[in-house]
């Protein structure tokens, strides 16, 4: 399996470290949801199909990617920093704003 | 009444020039409705209604196969069996377990070859052996065989093994367990396939659930390739496609990842080793079927997967162990590798309950442990649907043991399946 | 009569002779022979015995599909068992032997075996060996018993444990076009693509390019067409955009187009030239594959189709063509194809009588006919082979006629005689790696055979692999293949012209004749028609279900000319066509794999190793290194004479009295930088960081999300926005991926960096009544006296002119430092330690004293925080900060978290005073013979010389609860029974006076 980072290029899977469900979402630090952490630390969707996960280039940049891949046939289609989701909610939320 | 199988039958049949040997099981239409339905033609499935119908008189009982019976990962395995585990919780189930195995032939009139060759685990450190010691221990307070080996004596049992003190990762010891061992994977599908059928079971192959048949939350039948079957039980024993399956009930999230496991198989050799062994600085497993090929396997790939298909850094890391305990099989040939699914929990641990649905039952999150558990994973979930309530074995596996905290984790790594 | 080197002809090199020995027989062949050819020349027919019934066995190929001729060929004490002698290149000195039998290939007792036939059918194994219910050999007694002399009949070669001299590397290699296969169809794609200027690379696993051109017999461009094909190697040779792999099987395509291949470099040599490997495992990221591995030609299924002597036809073709073997003087043909005809010609042609063709089909095209008549053989048209005959050759064969449609024999039997009798079931294209790559292969009726899926991946097939069996037809698909990979569409000058036998590509649907005798499907396994018959009877009908039960397509051959005569015999069982039965999916390899070649450079070499800066400094001061992890750290300076027990006394004891160092630059260490690093330490800690000054350091505790405890050490704040974090050993690569995690994906508006400097400090601990005065000795551009060095404080100063930073904090429980220099300079820096410390009397101490001295202490480490644990367990619930959230705080407080019957720390006194064990359990009623009720166990334990008493630490449920109390250790693994006292863990000072000096 091939990942393409976006900074490094396309590395084998073995330069990447899995960091499992992209879809989970850590509640606020004092949040006292036990739900919902107990959600973000054991739930997961598992999909048969397209999965949103993270994986960190830790024998590269050491970045972490958002990667959709495939779990029936590992095909990849698409690769992107994780910060850049954080830049991107911004800018919505900015333009939310205005 | 002479047994069905014997040697007596076989000599009689081979004068008959073999022809009147019957189907291992029937190959029946699915019914309207059933008391039971299991959905899973693997081995725990199997098992479940051998148990139901054996145990609790439960024998209108269909079995849903999607594909071919035994596909899944009762087929495609290392074959070990054994009980040695650290937490009480895990010990006593795979306990019974053995304690089934050990008479599962004659049971089930049918030879799974249950070979209690004996599970070494090597280790390499004087920390990792006081940390066998104590699994050991923790298993000797359970009854449990146990014993440690000092690295002569582990010479004598396995003599190709590198015990050299200049080893990447010396010999120090091991944790034996003697009633470990290996059984023949696929007889034991066919097996309880057989034994179950032979007391009215239906295992119906080729017959894929597509959906759940509903009356408000519970849980009344299934919709299948072949029709809708409805039941007063839907047991789901689907490990490997657990997520996929429970999805159609709408149960959209569970505590498990599916991931590739992969095994390999050299070409067939003369007897080379006796016993099963692991590697105790990294993770690699190996024993030698009676056909003469080793098998062994290591770690999960590490991401998600529903392929039954692995990639390369998982084969060269485990050959890379392989040669580090045997550099005399450099020569030797990988014949034959495969991958299976395994649902991997948050734990490490399965899943056997009531639910999480009325009307359902739930037998799942079996990560590396599937097959040796395939008797008391049957025999409790058979227990469990028959009873409306877990046997003692199997009340810890709960579903809601995660949220809970009550989490049976006997390598110490948390939620992180990956590391299971 | 028997096979015998034909005068000319071959691709072998006659004026070279190689001498080898087989089964302890010296032979003599030709360079370019293989061991099959050679032996085979020398009237060599017996070549191994099968698995099951040890029966006598020949060549049935001349590749690497072959089943029967398994060999063992040995290095000295080297082994490598099962090689096909048909991939085995002879060399001077070659030695090799058969395998499977006892105490001879010409004499195996096994044989035995075949008595019981019947009994032995498919499966029997299920259905016996159970053994008595009652008894000595109830349960599984019975079955390991039989299953002794089981797997000792079973196996094929034996392994050695002698280590392999030999080395392997691994290649990691990019390329634009990768061909798999080099007949027509392949080099017609390599030289397209590498025309298009793309980067080619070519594999064949045969040592010569050119597949069915070395032994066609046919012309291309008007020259035979193996000069064709090396016309176009030297081509493809003098380019750089082109790499030619001979001796390379491509064995496994992967995820992405990632592609395995195997290449043999120097098993052909007598030595390999200095630094060349055994093998080369090449892992290949190709933009677009070419197919082009042509094609399996399957065996029928009759009876006798085993014995020595039967081989396929193009086998026999290639023996006679490439290697200028004849394998019989009279040679019958039996056939439901056009293809075997050319064979009769070859073989005609190389000097052999052609008895007999007998073809399945009553109708033949006039070519054939034709060509029968060439070849002056007689031909028995709608006719089918009933019987061989013969001992370990064959000497004759029978016929009868037969009917295609209702598979009647009638007639009489009439028997030829003939030496050598070649078979061809029809062709099955070599679909294995476009299998592996993800898709199910279709099932062409008139070919009668699975073609290659729709791609799932960047591949494109060309040739026989696509069904196309001529090679005008390879030809043209191969450029077009080639061209199509390498993304070209200019129109390229006309195709080379061919000139070869036509024939009719589909076969007769006839895969057994059913007749009485065992015919073999299977025959590595001894599967034959009636073992899958058996299995159609006992339902199991599915392809699966065959194999499995049955062996079929299990050897190592895996089926690859067997798997589709035994779908066609369940086919015609269950009366349904034969892609209803299914397909099997093909995995990795397509072929065998050295084991040494996927470990490659790991092999002898697992994992790397990590060295202190020190650590020659440990070893010549007599250390004795521990292996932890990929750290080797010291465990003890043993003197000459001392136990362990003694030197860590000794060590400790020193310690604790004046001074003792140790070595703690295996501690992990990440820099943690930016303005919001307080901030970030406050929620990834469980207590506070953002309140430290700066030149203090703090204990700290991690949890994980889940609320069990992580991780812990010190963290040294050195600057308002600059901190050094102190891991575990263990956990320090864990660490730094949790901190990245976080600051990445949950906190991106953290202004934080961190970096992992673990290899960058060199550290050393001093601690001791003794150490203040080292220091002050040998310390230069600071005072390290209490006021300026306080507990927990941190000063920077020199070491012998070198910069250091030391922080005052104490694992031993004496007052102690951690001094830490650059790594560069870190022996410099400890060895000026050393010197300052003699005339104090400083020792240095191993992890065997280090870890004596944390037990008397109580300090927790990986034996305690297992991943198990919570901060309570460990009374470290002091540290949960009540003002903040931190990492874990949400869920540590669940229900299984906060039980009462939780393990928790204690310490132990062994109140026999003998030594206790780590790992032994703690009950509180000792039962000797029936160990049970176990309340928790040993997690570390040592002489204390500070006690004077044999003391451990121990996680017992409820455990503070019962301070003060007894219990027993129960250790039946090491049969050590005896009275504990359980106790707070913290044994020695508890107040802390000695470290607050």
């Amino acid at each position: 399996m091939l990942i393409t980072c976006p900074y490094c290029g396309p590395r084998d899977v073995i330069e990447f470290t899995y960091q499992g469900d992209g879809n989970r979402e850590r509640p606020d630090p004092a949040s006292q949801n036990f739900e919902a952490w107990n959600a973000y630390v054991y739930d997961r969707l598992n999909p048969a199909g397209d999965h949103n996960e993270i994986w960190q280039h830790s024998g590269g940049c050491r970045a972490h990617l958002r990667v959709v891949r495939n779990t029936l046939t590992h095909e990849i289609s698409s690769v992107a920093f994780v910060r850049g989701d954080h830049a991107s909610a911004a800018r919505r939320k900015a333009e939310d704003k205005a | 009444m002479m047994a069905e199988y014997s040697a007596f039958s076989l000599l009689a049949n081979a004068l008959k020039g073999n022809k009147d040997w019957k189907p291992a099981w029937r190959k029946p239409d699915p019914k309207a409705s059933y008391d039971v339905i299991i959905i899973g033609g693997g081995g725990h499935g199997l098992a479940t209604a051998y148990y139901l119908a054996k145990e609790h008189g439960i024998t209108n009982v269909a079995v849903l196969e999607k594909g071919w019976l035994g596909s899944g990962n009762v087929g495609r395995n290392t074959t070990a069996v054994r009980s040695n585990y650290l937490l009480p919780a895990n010990t006593r189930f795979y306990e019974h377990s053995m304690k089934l195995w050990e008479g599962l032939s004659h049971e089930l009139n049918y030879n799974v070859m249950f070979s209690q060759r004996g599970c070494l685990n090597l280790a390499h450190t004087p920390a990792q052996f006081d940390d066998y010691a104590r699994r050991g221990n923790a298993m000797r307070h359970l009854g449990v065989d146990a014993e440690l080996m000092t690295p002569a004596q582990i010479k004598r049992l396995i003599p190709a093994l590198d015990i050299s003190s200049d080893a990447r990762f010396p010999v120090v010891g091991g944790l034996m367990q003697r009633r470990a061992g290996t059984a023949r994977h696929d007889a034991v599908a066919w097996g309880y396939a057989r034994g179950a059928d032979r007391r009215g079971v239906d295992i119906i192959e080729n017959c894929e659930v597509t959906g759940f048949l509903r009356d408000g939350d519970r849980v009344i039948g299934v919709t299948t390739s072949r029709g809708d079957i409805r039941a007063r039980k839907v047991a789901v024993a689907v490990a490997g496609s657990t997520g996929r399956v429970m999805r159609l009930a709408g149960v959209e999230t569970m505590p498990i990842e599916s991931h590739v496991l992969q095994a390999f198989v050299t070409e067939s050799l003369k007897p080379f080793i006796d016993t099963v062994v692991t590697f105790g600085m990294g993770h690699f497993y190996m024993s030698q079927s009676d056909k003469g090929g080793l098998v062994y396997g290591g770690d999960i790939d590490g991401y998600n997967s529903y392929a039954q298909r692995g990639n390369l850094p998982i084969v060269d890391e485990v050959m890379s162990e392989m040669l580090a305990l045997f550099p005399g099989l450099a020569r030797v040939r990988m014949l034959r590798s495969w991958g299976g699914v395994c649902d991997m929990s948050m734990d490490g641990s399965p899943i056997i309950t009531t639910g999480p649905l009325p009307g359902m039952y739930l037998n799942c999150g079996w990560c590396y442990g599937g097959f040796k558990a395939t008797p008391a994973s049957g025999w409790t979930f058979a227990w469990t649907i028959a009873k409306d309530e877990p046997h003692d074995f199997n009340a810890p596996f709960t579903l809601d043991r995660f949220h809970r905290g009550l989490v049976i984790d006997d390598k110490g790594q948390g939620a992180n399946p990956r590391l299971h | 009569m028997s096979p015998r080197r034909t005068d000319t002809g071959g691709r072998i090199d006659r004026l070279k002779t190689i001498r080898f020995s087989f089964d302890g027989v010296a032979y003599t062949g030709h360079a370019g022979d293989t061991l099959a050819s050679a032996l085979l020349a020398k009237g060599v027919t017996l070549f191994g015995r099968s698995f099951k019934y040890h029966r006598p066995r020949g060549l049935l190929t001349a590749g690497v599909e072959e089943p029967n001729a398994l060999v063992t060929v040995l290095k000295g004490e080297v082994r490598e068992p099962n090689i096909p002698a048909t991939m085995v290149e002879i060399h001077d000195g070659l030695v090799a032997i058969s395998q499977n039998r006892f105490p001879s290939l010409a004499w195996d007792i096994h044989a035995v075996n075949q008595l019981g036939g019947k009994i032995l059918s498919a499966g029997f194994y299920y259905k016996t060996f159970m053994g008595p219910v009652i008894g000595p050999l109830k349960g599984t007694r019975f079955w390991m018993f039989c299953e002794h002399f089981i797997r000792r009949a079973a196996g094929l070669g034996s392994a050695g444990s002698a280590k392999d001299p030999a080395h392997y590397e691994r290649m990691n290699a990019f390329c634009d076009v990768l061909v798999v296969g080099s007949g027509p169809a392949g080099l017609m794609a390599a030289k397209a693509a590498a025309d298009q200027g793309a980067r080619v690379m070519l594999a064949d696993l045969e040592p010569r390019f050119g597949g069915s051109t070395n032994w066609s017999n046919e012309t291309i461009d008007g020259a035979p067409a193996a000069d064709w094909a090396r016309r176009t190697v030297t081509q493809l040779e003098g380019r750089d955009n082109v790499r030619l792999l001979p001796r390379t099987t491509v064995w496994g395509y992967y995820d992405n187009n990632t592609l395995a291949a195997l290449e043999r470099v120097s098993d052909h040599k007598e030595q390999p030239a200095k630094g060349e490997p055994r093998h080369r495992y090449w892992a290949i990221r190709a933009r677009s594959v070419v197919l082009a591995t042509g094609a399996f030609e399957r065996p029928l299924v009759f009876p006798g189709n085993d014995r020595p002597g039967v081989m396929l036809a193009h086998a026999a073709e290639r023996y006679a063509n490439e290697f200028g073997v004849l394998p019989g003087e009279r040679i019958a043909l039996f056939t439901n194809n056009d293809s075997a005809y050319r064979a009769a010609i070859a073989l005609k042609k190389a000097g052999a009588a052609i008895v007999a063709i007998a073809d399945v089909r009553s109708e033949l095209s006039p070519e054939m006919r034709k060509l029968a008549t060439e070849a002056e053989a007689e031909i028995f048209a709608g006719h089918a082979v009933v019987a061989t005959e013969g001992g370990k050759a064959l000497s004759g064969v029978k016929v009868q006629r037969f009917d295609m449609v209702t598979g009647a024999l009638t007639g009489d039997e009439r028997s030829i005689h003939a030496d050598c009798l070649l078979m061809s079931g029809g062709w099955s294209p070599t679909i294995h790696l476009a299998s592996q790559a993800g898709a199910k292969a279709e099932w062409n009726a008139a070919r009668q055979a699975f073609l290659p899926p729709k791609p799932a991946q960047q591949w494109i097939g060309a040739g026989a692999f696509t069904g196309s069996f001529s090679t005008a037809e390879a030809i043209a698909e191969g450029r077009a293949a080639g061209l199509a990979a390498a993304g070209g569409t200019s129109t390229p000058a006309a195709l080379p012209t061919v000139e070869a036998v036509h024939g009719d590509p589909d076969p007769a649907p006839v895969f057994e004749i059913r007749a009485k005798g065992k015919s073999f499907v299977d025959f590595q396994h001894d599967v034959t028609a009636e073992d899958v018959r058996l299995a159609h009877r006992e339902g199991f009908v599915s392809v699966e279900h065959l194999k499995r039960y049955t062996t079929l397509g299990m050897a190592t051959d895996q089926g690859k000319s067997s798997n589709v005569p035994g779908l066609a015999i369940m086919a015609e069982a269950l009366g349904k066509p034969i892609p209803e039965v299914g397909t099997t999916r093909f995995r990795p390899p397509f072929a065998p794999v050295s084991i040494g070649s996927l470990a490659a450079e790991r092999f002898g070499d697992l994992k790397p190793e990590r060295l202190t800066p020190m650590h020659d400094w440990h070893v010549a001061n007599g250390a004795t290194m521990y292996s932890a992890g990929l750290w080797y750290r010291p465990m003890i300076y043993g003197l000459s004479g001392e136990t362990i027990e003694q030197a860590y006394v000794r060590e400790a004891k020193a310690t604790r009295e004046s001074a003792g160092i140790v070595d703690v630059s295996t501690l992990g260490k990440i820099a943690v930088q930016g303005p919001d690093a307080a901030a970030f330490l406050d929620r990834v800690y469980t207590n506070m960081f953002s309140t430290l000054a700066v030149g203090k350091a703090r204990y700290g505790l991690m949890l994980r999300e889940d609320g069990f405890a992580f991780d812990d050490g010190t963290t040294w704040r050195l600057g308002e926005q600059d901190f050094l974090m102190t891991t575990t050993t263990a956990n320090a690569g864990k660490v730094m991926q949790h901190l990245e995690y976080f600051l990445d994906v949950i906190w991106p508006d953290l202004k934080v960096h961190v970096t992992s400097v673990t290899d960058e400090w060199a550290g050393a601990a001093i601690g001791g009544p003794k150490a203040r005065q080292i220091l002050a000795a040998c310390v230069t551009g600071t005072a390290v006296d209490n006021a300026t060095l306080p507990f927990m404080g941190i000063v920077h100063g020199q070491i012998a002119g070198v910069p250091v930073m030391i922080c005052r904090l104490s694992f031993s429980g004496e007052m102690a430092f951690e001094v830490y220099s650059g790594a560069g300079h870190g022996i410099h820096v400890w060895e000026a330690l050393i010197e300052a410390g003699k005339p104090f009397g400083l020792v240095a101490y191993g992890l065997e004293a280090l870890g004596t001295m944390r037990i008397e202490k109580g300090h927790v480490t990986g034996a305690e925080i297992d991943g198990r644990t919570t901060a309570r367990d460990l009374h470290l619930d002091w540290m949960l900060s009540k003002k903040k959230p931190f990492i874990g705080s949400a869920m540590m407080d669940r229900e299984g978290l906060i039980a009462s019957d939780r393990l928790e720390l204690v310490g132990l006194i062994a109140l026999d005073n003998r030594p206790l064990n780590g790992g032994a359990h703690i009950v509180e009623a000792l039962d000797e013979t029936n160990p049970h009720g176990s309340i928790g166990h040993i997690t570390a334990c040592c002489y204390s010389p500070a006690l004077g008493k044999h003391i451990a630490l121990a996680l017992v449920q409820a455990g503070k609860a019962r301070h003060g109390t007894r219990a027993h250790v129960s250790d039946p693994l090491r049969n050590r029974f005896g009275p504990v006292e359980i106790v707070s863990n913290h044994f020695y000072d508890p107040e802390g006076t000695r470290m607050h000096g």
